[in-house]
């Protein structure tokens, strides 16, 4: 019954929200565009070769970085900085008095604009796709919806993360601060850059200790057909969003007490 | 007998506030090491509400004001004491004891911006779980109450002040609330639009017995809407109790004007023992203690040619003032 009504509340957010979003129609798309680092990075390794000391073909390679760059379409988090923004300026207020918590507005946001980064996230890949007509290749249905579960997860686990990170905004006025110090590893060990599978041996060992890889490496893999396990790394996912979402609810509470209302 | 909504024992709170001395060296100093004091903003207060009670938080600036109302809401937790509200602790958000109160603060908005302040309504619906159905209708009957129409469609950044506040207002109550924390409601609204406000207020307290805690700068605001008030001074309470009584305690005179037919009139009226203020031709200001009006004119009438008189009321904002600016002011 309660899951029914939280379903009902989310489901509200999400329309609310994209009709929210469609007003900003012109800077999703922005957005998007401003999301192609994963096609420089191909660009990079493939004009100087590197993808061969990694046995891996320009093709899959294309296909890895073209599906590194729609799971950073759909799992890109920014609530540290909107929920900063709202906590300084006494916006969350509101929000806090009503019966459900602030951060399900955020999550909402967040689906509303992936939903309205699709059509642009398409026209992206149709025009990668023309440049590269060999990388085109269409993922069976059971590993496409595995890679849509999987960069959900990821997204969860940015979204919690990113949320542990912004609750801080309760003893330090700026947690973005502190999410920066995270942007590093995220950028480097998630896969966005290079696959984790290039990196050696002794390190890749460590870092699958990390969520990190889970965020896009895992996903990309899975989506572009690139050797993966697929059950570990699905489970890592889980495994990451079960450690993480106590520590949110413990962050939450604990926050909310030393929460001053400034700004209202 | 009507029962207490709200109950506070002995609330304190204080904050840590950082302080940083001007200039480079204050910066470097300050960033190395941070000193910090904690500052009791409200000392120790304690009072009761009853049910349906419109009562009005009076301070200057800074008095701790809404720093009460915040947490009588179960926005910030208290440092010390207890609070009840409607038999909840409020720090504890309760899903209950959230559907049964609301916090409107004139300066702060919770309306989406850029979509048109229905959107809003039917999502605050939804999160106090009310069907379409019941939204639609309680959409109906407060914006005929709150003479809103129109500006339902329209986005909230193309609606003048008035209208995001009435529209803020509806958002705010659509769940029915029983206990309304008002900050500043009419903050920035113009005179037509505070006056619709109150009436709103009136209306929305006597059809439902909400009890409302409000907090104003305007004196209209509380004269109109409250028989009660709190008046904070640096985070204690220096008068709680009916706001005529306070009047009359602020202020226990009355100037009159008085007219005489001639000149000769008013100097017999002022060698007649009434304090007089002063004294042009054939008109004089007398001053008599509140209590002593009815008796006093009764007199004055009986006993001199008298071809007008006027009783000046001293301006309200001038007696409060008085309380807010005077930390020793004797109540």
């Amino acid at each position: 019954m309660k899951f029914n009504l939280i379903n009902r509340k989310i489901l509200t957010l999400l329309k609310v929200q994209y009709s929210n979003m469609l007003e900003y129609r012109v800077e999703i798309a922005l957005w998007a565009i401003s999301g192609i680092i994963p096609f420089f990075m191909l660009n990079i390794w493939t004009n100087n070769n590197l993808n061969e000391s990694i046995n891996i073909s320009d093709v899959l390679l294309s296909r890895y970085f073209l599906s590194a760059f729609f799971v950073r379409q759909f799992s890109v988090v920014w609530v540290v900085f909107s929920f900063e923004e709202d906590s300084l300026m006494g916006k969350v207020s509101p929000y806090l008095i009503q019966p459900l918590n602030p951060f399900f507005r955020y999550f909402a946001q967040h689906l509303a604009e992936q939903i309205t980064r699709f059509p642009f996230a398409l026209i992206i890949a149709f025009f990668f796709f023309i440049f590269n007509p060999e990388s085109i290749w269409i993922p069976n249905l059971g590993i496409l919806l595995l890679s849509i579960v999987s960069t959900f997860l990821s997204f969860l686990i940015q979204f919690l993360i990113q949320s542990i990170v912004a609750c801080l905004c309760f003893w330090t006025e700026k947690a973005s601060s502190i999410e920066r110090l995270l942007f590093i590893p995220t950028l480097f060990l998630s896969g966005l850059l290079a696959p984790v599978v290039s990196f050696p041996s002794y390190v890749k060992s460590w870092i699958y200790l990390t969520p990190f890889p889970y965020l896009i490496d895992f996903p990309a893999n899975l989506l572009s057909g690139n050797e993966t396990n697929i059950s570990v790394g699905l489970s890592m996912q889980i495994l990451w969003i079960f450690l993480l979402f106590p520590l949110f609810k413990k962050i939450w509470s604990e926050g909310t007490k030393k929460y001053t209302a400034m700004g209202s | 007998m009507v029962q207490n909504i709200i109950d506070v024992r002995n609330l304190s709170k204080s904050f840590d506030i950082s302080s940083k001395k001007p200039g480079l060296k204050g910066t470097i100093k300050h960033f190395f090491k941070r000193q910090t004091k904690s500052l009791k903003v409200i000392k120790d207060i304690s009072f009761e509400i009853k049910e349906g009670e419109i009562v009005g938080f009076l301070g200057a600036n800074g008095a701790g004001k809404t720093t009460i109302l915040k947490m009588l809401c179960g926005l910030i937790y208290p440092s010390e004491g207890s609070i009840l509200v409607s038999g909840y602790l409020p720090f504890r958000r309760k899903e209950s004891f959230l559907k049964n109160i609301t916090l409107i603060m004139g300066q702060k908005q919770q309306l989406i911006w850029d979509l048109p302040p229905i959107e809003s309504f039917y999502l605050n619906a939804s999160i106090y779980d009310l069907d379409k159905f019941e939204a639609k209708k309680r959409i109906k009957k407060l914006s005929e109450m709150l003479e809103i129409d129109e500006e339902l469609f329209i986005p909230v950044r193309k609606l003048s002040l008035g209208q995001r506040m009435k529209s803020e207002l509806l958002a705010a109550l659509i769940h029915e609330p029983n206990i309304l924390f008002l900050d500043e409601p009419t903050l920035g609204l113009d005179i037509n639009a505070q006056r619709n406000l109150r009436k709103f207020l009136q209306k929305y307290n006597k059809e439902t017995n909400a009890t409302i805690c409000l907090t104003s700068h305007y004196m209209k605001d509380i004269t109109s809407l409250c028989k009660r008030v709190i008046c904070v001074h640096e985070g204690a309470i220096s008068y709680d109790g009916k706001l005529d009584l306070l009047l009359k305690k602020l202020s226990p005179v009355k100037e009159i004007l008085i007219v005489c037919r001639s000149e000769e009139d008013a100097i017999k009226l002022e060698n007649s023992g009434f304090t007089v203020k002063n004294k042009i031709k054939n008109e004089i200001t007398i001053k008599i203690e509140n209590d002593l009006i009815t008796s006093s004119l009764k007199t004055i009438l009986n006993n001199f040619d008298i071809e007008d008189l006027f009783i000046n009321e001293p301006p309200i904002d001038e007696v409060i003032g008085k309380l807010l600016i005077n930390k020793d002011y004797e109540i």
